[in-house]
C-alpha cells in the first residue's frame, strides 16, 4: 500500500472518472460548471467540465460531446454505471458557474454562467439525480478537487479562500 | 469559413504581422508611459486546444491581471493585456512611484486598480487602433475589462463565442518587456479573432488566394 494519490485531471470541456483513493481535479473554472456526479457507497466518482449549455448552440457538424451541458452528463452517467455505480446511488456536487464580467452588451453568450448552471441543474433534474452541495455564481473563479473517499468537494478561489461541500 | 488547422504559410504570416502591428504600437504607448526602453519579441501565431491556450499562460489556476476588450464591428474577436500580480503590482508602481501597492490579498488598494486599468486601457487601446488603421477595419471596442483572478476563468470568456463553432483556437501571441530589467514589467498582448473574422482580416490585407 502507498500513499501516493492519484489525481485524474479534468480539462476544459472535457470529463473523467475516479475511485478512491484517487482524487479528481479541475482547475479554472469561471463560466464553466464543474459537476461531480458520484456513488458514495462504491466510492466512485466522475467530473464533467462544461463549458456551454445546450448542444443547439453548436455550429459544428461535428460536436464535442463533453463541451455542452445536455450532451455531457447522460456521457458521465453512463460511463459511470459502466464502472460499476448504481444509477439510484448517484448524487451530484457542483461548483462554477460565475459571471466573470458584467457586459453592456446584451449578449446571451454573455450570461453564459447562469446558463450553464441552470442547464445543468435541469438535466440532473431529468435524470433524478438529487444536488448534494453545490457553490455556484458570483465572479470568481473556481479550482475544484472531490474525493470518493469521503464525497467531498473542495473549492478554492483566487483569494485562496477554501471551503469543504 | 476558414478552418483554423489548414492555414497556410503566407496567412500565418499576416496574422504575425498584425500582431506586429499592434504591440508595436502598444510597446511606445508603454515607453512613453514608464519613460523607459521596451522591447517586443516576434509575435507567435498558433492555433491551440482550449486547453493550451491556458498553458500558454502557466496553467489554469495561476493568477493573472488582465485587461481586455471584446471587439465588435467588423472583424469581431477579444484582445488581452496579460501580467501576472508582481509585474501589475511593478507596473503600478513605476507608473505612480511612492507607495508600495498591493493588488490582491486584504490590503487591495482602490487606486492601484484604476491605475492599472487605466495603464491597461492605454496599451490595448493603442493595440487596437494600430490594428484597425493597419487592415482598414472598422473595430468597436468594448470598455476595458478589469479582471484579476485564475487565467483558466478569465480565458474562458475571449473562447465562449468561438466554442460553439471550434474546438481550437488561434492566437495571436505578442510579449513585451522593459529592456535591461530583470525584473521589470513583462506583458502578453493576447489576440483572439472570432472564427468568421479571419476571412475579414485576410480579404483586408490582400490575400486573396483564400478559401
Amino acid at each position: 500500500m502507498t500513499d501516493v494519490k492519484t489525481i485524474v485531471k479534468v480539462g476544459i470541456a472535457d470529463l473523467n472518472i475516479v475511485r478512491a483513493p484517487g482524487i479528481i481535479r479541475t482547475s479554472g473554472l469561471g463560466s464553466c460548471v464543474g459537476v461531480v456526479i458520484y456513488d458514495e457507497g462504491k466510492r466512485i466518482a466522475g467530473l464533467s467540465h462544461i463549458l456551454l449549455p445546450e448542444s443547439s448552440l453548436a455550429k459544428q457538424a461535428e460536436i464535442n460531446v463533453f463541451k455542452y451541458a445536455d450532451t455531457a452528463i447522460p456521457v458521465l452517467v453512463n460511463k459511470l454505471i459502466d464502472d460499476g455505480a448504481r444509477k439510484y446511488a448517484l448524487k451530484a456536487k457542483l461548483a462554477g458557474g460565475a459571471q466573470m464580467f458584467h457586459f453592456t452588451s446584451n449578449s446571451d453568450i454573455m450570461r453564459i454562467g447562469p446558463r450553464n448552471s441552470e442547464a445543468v441543474l435541469a438535466i440532473l433534474q431529468d435524470m433524478c439525480i438529487p444536488v448534494i452541495a453545490s457553490d455556484i455564481g458570483g465572479n470568481v473563479g473556481r479550482t475544484i478537487e472531490f474525493n470518493p473517499d469521503t464525497s467531498k468537494l473542495k473549492i478554492k478561489k483566487a483569494s485562496k479562500e477554501e471551503q469543504l461541500i | 469559413m476558414q478552418d483554423y488547422t489548414n492555414l497556410t504559410n503566407v496567412q500565418k504570416d499576416v496574422l504575425r504581422e498584425i500582431g506586429n502591428i499592434g504591440a508595436g504600437n502598444a510597446a511606445t504607448s508603454m515607453a512613453k508611459l514608464l519613460n523607459k526602453k521596451i522591447d517586443m519579441q516576434v509575435p507567435s501565431v498558433k492555433v491551440v486546444s482550449f486547453d493550451e491556450v491556458m498553458e500558454l499562460i502557466g496553467g489554469p489556476d495561476k493568477l493573472i491581471a488582465t485587461v481586455f476588450f471584446r471587439i465588435q464591428g467588423e472583424a469581431p474577436g477579444t484582445v488581452y493585456f496579460i501580467l501576472s500580480i508582481e509585474e501589475a503590482e511593478f507596473l503600478v508602481n513605476e507608473i505612480v512611484p511612492g507607495n508600495k501597492v498591493s493588488l490582491f490579498g486584504d490590503s487591495t488598494n482602490e487606486f492601484a486598480i484604476s491605475a492599472l486599468q487605466e495603464a491597461g486601457n492605454i496599451l490595448t487601446g493603442s493595440y487596437l487602433s494600430a490594428l484597425s488603421d493597419f487592415t482598414n477595419i472598422n473595430m468597436q471596442p468594448s470598455v476595458p475589462y478589469l479582471s484579476i483572478d485564475m487565467a483558466g476563468a478569465i480565458l474562458t470568456v475571449g473562447l465562449l463565442e468561438l466554442s460553439q463553432v471550434s474546438d481550437y483556437a488561434l492566437i495571436i501571441d505578442t510579449k513585451i518587456n522593459e529592456q535591461e530589467e530583470q525584473k521589470g514589467v513583462r506583458g502578453n498582448f493576447l489576440l483572439i479573432p472570432d472564427p468568421a473574422s479571419l476571412t475579414k482580416l485576410f480579404q483586408a490585407l490582400g490575400i486573396t488566394d483564400y478559401d
